[in-house]
C-alpha cells in the first residue's frame, strides 16, 4: 500500500473509533455540564444499549436499524426511570455519594447482564451492506468504518444544530453557563434534565451498538472503556458538543497512531497529554470557565 | 457529621467568651469548653478493636492469612480518610499510592538491595509520599471533576509505566521475592501467616496512633475547616493550600505503607497494586464504614473484606450484585456509613430517654 493509503487508513481508522467514543460521551457531556453531576455509569448505559441492539439482532432476528432504534428507546426509558428515581435525590449532594450511587449501578449492570445473558462476550453481524471494502478513488477502506465516520459527522451536526438553533438547546446552553440564573428565568431545569439525561443514554446506547463491532460487547465494557469517555469529556469541555466532538477525534486518532507505532503502554502518553491539558485549562478545550 | 458538631460547639464557645472577661475561666467552666478539651482523650471502648484484633490471634489461626489482608485494608482505608474524609479530597487514584510503596518495597526486595521489613516500610513511606508530594503540587489546583480525572489518570499513567518498564518491575507476571525476619528473627512463613499478622498489626497501631493524634490536633483541626468552608479558611488566613498538600502527602505515605506490608506479607508485588479496582475498593470500604472518623475504616474494611472473602469465592455474581446494591442504598439513605447510621440511632436513642 502506499505511503497515501497507508497514512488515510490510520487516520479513517482512528477516525472511526473516535467517532463511536463522541456517540458514547456526548450524553455524558451535556448532563454533566448541566447538573455536574458525576455519572460514572454512563458506561454501563452504553453497554446495556449495545446488549440490547446485538440481542435484537442477533436472537429476535430484527433489521441493524431497528435494532439501533430500539436499543436507544429501551435505553433513554430505562436511563430516565432510574434519573427519577435515584440521580434526582444527590443533586445537591456532594461528589463522594454521586460517585457511591454511579460506581453501585455500574456493579448491578454487570452483574445483571452477566446473569441474564452470560460473561461471554455476543459478536455483531453487520449486514451485508456494511461489510467489505469501499473505493474510494486513491484507496480502499472499511465501508463499515466510513459509515461510522459519515454518522458520527451527521449526529454532530444535528445536535449542534439543536443546541444553536431550537428553544431546548437554548435552554440547556443557558442552564449549562448559569444554571441558578436559568432558574429564575423559569426554565424547569429538572424537567430539562430529565429529557438531556435519556437522550445523552440513548445516544451512549448507539454507541455501544455502533461500536460493538471492534469494541467488543462483554459485562466489564461498563469499566473498561469509562476512562476513556471521561477523559473524552473533560477534554472536549463540560456542556460542549462540539468541544467532545473534537476532543474524541483526537481521542481516536492518537490512540490508533500510538497502538500502531507503540503498541506496547502506547496509552501512557494519552493519560499524560489528558494530565498536562487539564492542568494547562482545568474546563478542557471547548468548555467554559465555572463562574 | 462530627465537624459540624464541632463547629457548633466552637460557636458555642465564641459566644461564651465574648460576654465573659477572663477567657481562661471559661475554658474550665464551659460545657463546651469542656467537651472540647477532653474530645482527644481515648476512651475505654477505643481499647476493643485491638482486644479483638489479638483475640483473633489466638482463635482463629486458620484465618491469619485473612485477617492480615484485613488489617492492611484498615490502614489503606485510613490513609484514604485523611485524604478523603478530613480534608475533602474526593480522589480515585489512591492506589497511585499504594502502589509506590508496594513496588518500593518489592524492587528493593528482588534486586537484593535491601529486604530488611522495617527499613523497608520507611523506604515504602518515603517513596509514596514523594509520589504525593509531587501530584499534590499539581492535583490538589483543581477540584470537583477535574480532580477526579486527574486522579484517575495519574494511576493509570503509573499503572501504564509500570507495564511499560516490565523489564524491571515484571509486568503483570510481577516480582516474587523474599523478606528478611523482623528484627532478625520473626521469619515471614508463607504457610502459617502468624508473623505476619502480628507485624501488620504492630504497624496498624503505630500509624492509627499518628492519625489520631493528627486528627485532633491543630492542624487536622485545620483541614476539617478547609473541608467545611473554604471560604472562610482562606478569610481567616489559614495557608490552604500548602495544608492540603501536606495532608496529601502524608495519606500517600501512609498509604504506601500499606502497599508495603501488601507487597511484603505476599512477598510478591504486581500491576494489580495499582488497580483502579483498588482504587475504587478503598474508596468503597471507607464510605461503607463511614468517612471523616477514625474507626470507618476499621467498620468498612471488616464488613467488606468478611463478605468478600465468603461470598465472592462461592457466588462472584451475586456478590457483585449485593454489593451494587448495598452501595446505592449506602448513598441514597446511609451517607455517613454504618457509624454514621449507629450515630444516628444513639442520638435518637439518648433524645428518647431524655424526653422522657
Amino acid at each position: 500500500m502506499s505511503f497515501l493509503g497507508n497514512f488515510t487508513g490510520i487516520l479513517l481508522g482512528g477516525l472511526a473509533a473516535g467517532t463511536v467514543l463522541f456517540i458514547v460521551s456526548v450524553g455524558l457531556s451535556v448532563t454533566m455540564g448541566l447538573m455536574g453531576f458525576v455519572n460514572l455509569a454512563h458506561g454501563a448505559f452504553a453497554m446495556f444499549g449495545g446488549y440490547v441492539i446485538v440481542l435484537a439482532m442477533n436472537q429476535a432476528h430484527i433489521g441493524f436499524a431497528a435494532a439501533l432504534a430500539l436499543g436507544f428507546l429501551a435505553t433513554a426509558a430505562l436511563s430516565m426511570i432510574l434519573e427519577r428515581v435515584f440521580y434526582r435525590r444527590l443533586y445537591r449532594a456532594g461528589e463522594l455519594d454521586q460517585v457511591l450511587l454511579t460506581i453501585g449501578l455500574v456493579f448491578i449492570f454487570i452483574a445483571g447482564i452477566t446473569i441474564a445473558v452470560g460473561p461471554e462476550s455476543q459478536p455483531l453481524q453487520l449486514p451485508k451492506a456494511l461489510g467489505g471494502q469501499l473505493n474510494l478513488g486513491f484507496t480502499q477502506y472499511r465501508t463499515y468504518s466510513i459509515f461510522l465516520i459519515v454518522i458520527g459527522f451527521l449526529i454532530a451536526f444535528g445536535i449542534w444544530l439543536t443546541f444553536e438553533r431550537t428553544r431546548i438547546g437554548a435552554q440547556i446552553r443557558a442552564t449549562v453557563d448559569n444554571r441558578r440564573m436559568a432558574e429564575s428565568l423559569g426554565i424547569d431545569v429538572d424537567r430539562l434534565f430529565t429529557i438531556t439525561f435519556g437522550f445523552g443514554s440513548g445516544m451512549a446506547a448507539l454507541g455501544g451498538g455502533l461500536g460493538a463491532e471492534f469494541l467488543g460487547l462483554d459485562p466489564q465494557y461498563a469499566l473498561r472503556y469509562l476512562v476513556y469517555f471521561l477523559i473524552a469529556v473533560s477534554v472536549g469541555g463540560l456542556g460542549s458538543v462540539l468541544g467532545v466532538y473534537y476532543a474524541s477525534l483526537l481521542l481516536g486518532v492518537l490512540d490508533f497512531v500510538l497502538k500502531l507505532y507503540l503498541p506496547k503502554g502506547g496509552s501512557v502518553f494519552i493519560y499524560a497529554l489528558t494530565i498536562l491539558l487539564l492542568l494547562w485549562r482545568p474546563q478542557g478545550l471547548f468548555g467554559r470557565r465555572e463562574t | 457529621m462530627a465537624a459540624a458538631r464541632v463547629v457548633r460547639q466552637e460557636r458555642d464557645l465564641s459566644l461564651a467568651t465574648s460576654d465573659k472577661p477572663a477567657p481562661d475561666a471559661v475554658f474550665a467552666v464551659h460545657p463546651a469548653a469542656r467537651a472540647l478539651m477532653r474530645r482527644h482523650r481515648l476512651r475505654w471502648w477505643e481499647l476493643l478493636p485491638w482486644i479483638a484484633a489479638l483475640a483473633f490471634y489466638f482463635a482463629f489461626p486458620k484465618y491469619l492469612g485473612f485477617g492480615t489482608d484485613l488489617l492492611i485494608a484498615i490502614l489503606f482505608a485510613l490513609s484514604l480518610d485523611l485524604a478523603v474524609g478530613y480534608a475533602g479530597i474526593i480522589t480515585l487514584g489512591h492506589a497511585a499510592l499504594f502502589g509506590t510503596g508496594a513496588y518500593a518495597v518489592g524492587m528493593l526486595a528482588f534486586y537484593d538491595i535491601w529486604n530488611e521489613p522495617l527499613t523497608g516500610l520507611m523506604f515504602a513511606a518515603l517513596a509514596a509520599g514523594a509520589v504525593g508530594l509531587a501530584s499534590g503540587l499539581v492535583l490538589l489546583r483543581t477540584k470537583g471533576l477535574t480532580l477526579l480525572m486527574l486522579t484517575l489518570c495519574t494511576t493509570a499513567l503509573l499503572q501504564e509505566a509500570a507495564n511499560m518498564g516490565r523489564a524491571y518491575t515484571g509486568g503483570f507476571d510481577g516480582l516474587n521475592f523474599s523478606i528478611a525476619p523482623v528484627f532478625g528473627v520473626f521469619e515471614f512463613n508463607p504457610l502459617y501467616a502468624n508473623t505476619q499478622y502480628l507485624y501488620t498489626l504492630a504497624v496498624l497501631l503505630a500509624c492509627f496512633g499518628f492519625v489520631r493524634t493528627l486528627v485532633y490536633s491543630p492542624f487536622g483541626q485545620s483541614l476539617t475547616g478547609i473541608r467545611e468552608n473554604l471560604l472562610r479558611m482562606h478569610a481567616i488566613g489559614a495557608p490552604v493550600q500548602r495544608r492540603l498538600l501536606i495532608c496529601y502527602t502524608l495519606s500517600g505515605a501512609l498509604a504506601g505503607i500499606a502497599g508495603g506490608l501488601w507487597a511484603q506479607t505476599n512477598a510478591f508485588v504486581n500491576l494489580s497494586a495499582l488497580d483502579l479496582d483498588r482504587s475504587a475498593t478503598v474508596f468503597i470500604v471507607l464510605i461503607l464504614g463511614g468517612h471523616g472518623r477514625l474507626y470507618g475504616a476499621f467498620m468498612g474494611a471488616m464488613l467488606y473484606l468478611a463478605l468478600e472473602h465468603f461470598l465472592a469465592r462461592v457466588y462472584p455474581t451475586a456478590w457483585q450484585l449485593g454489593l451494587g446494591v448495598l452501595l446505592v442504598v449506602t448513598a441514597l439513605f446511609a451517607r455517613n456509613g454504618i457509624l454514621g447510621l449507629g450515630d444516628a440511632l444513639w442520638r435518637r436513642l439518648r433524645a428518647g430517654r431524655a424526653g422522657r
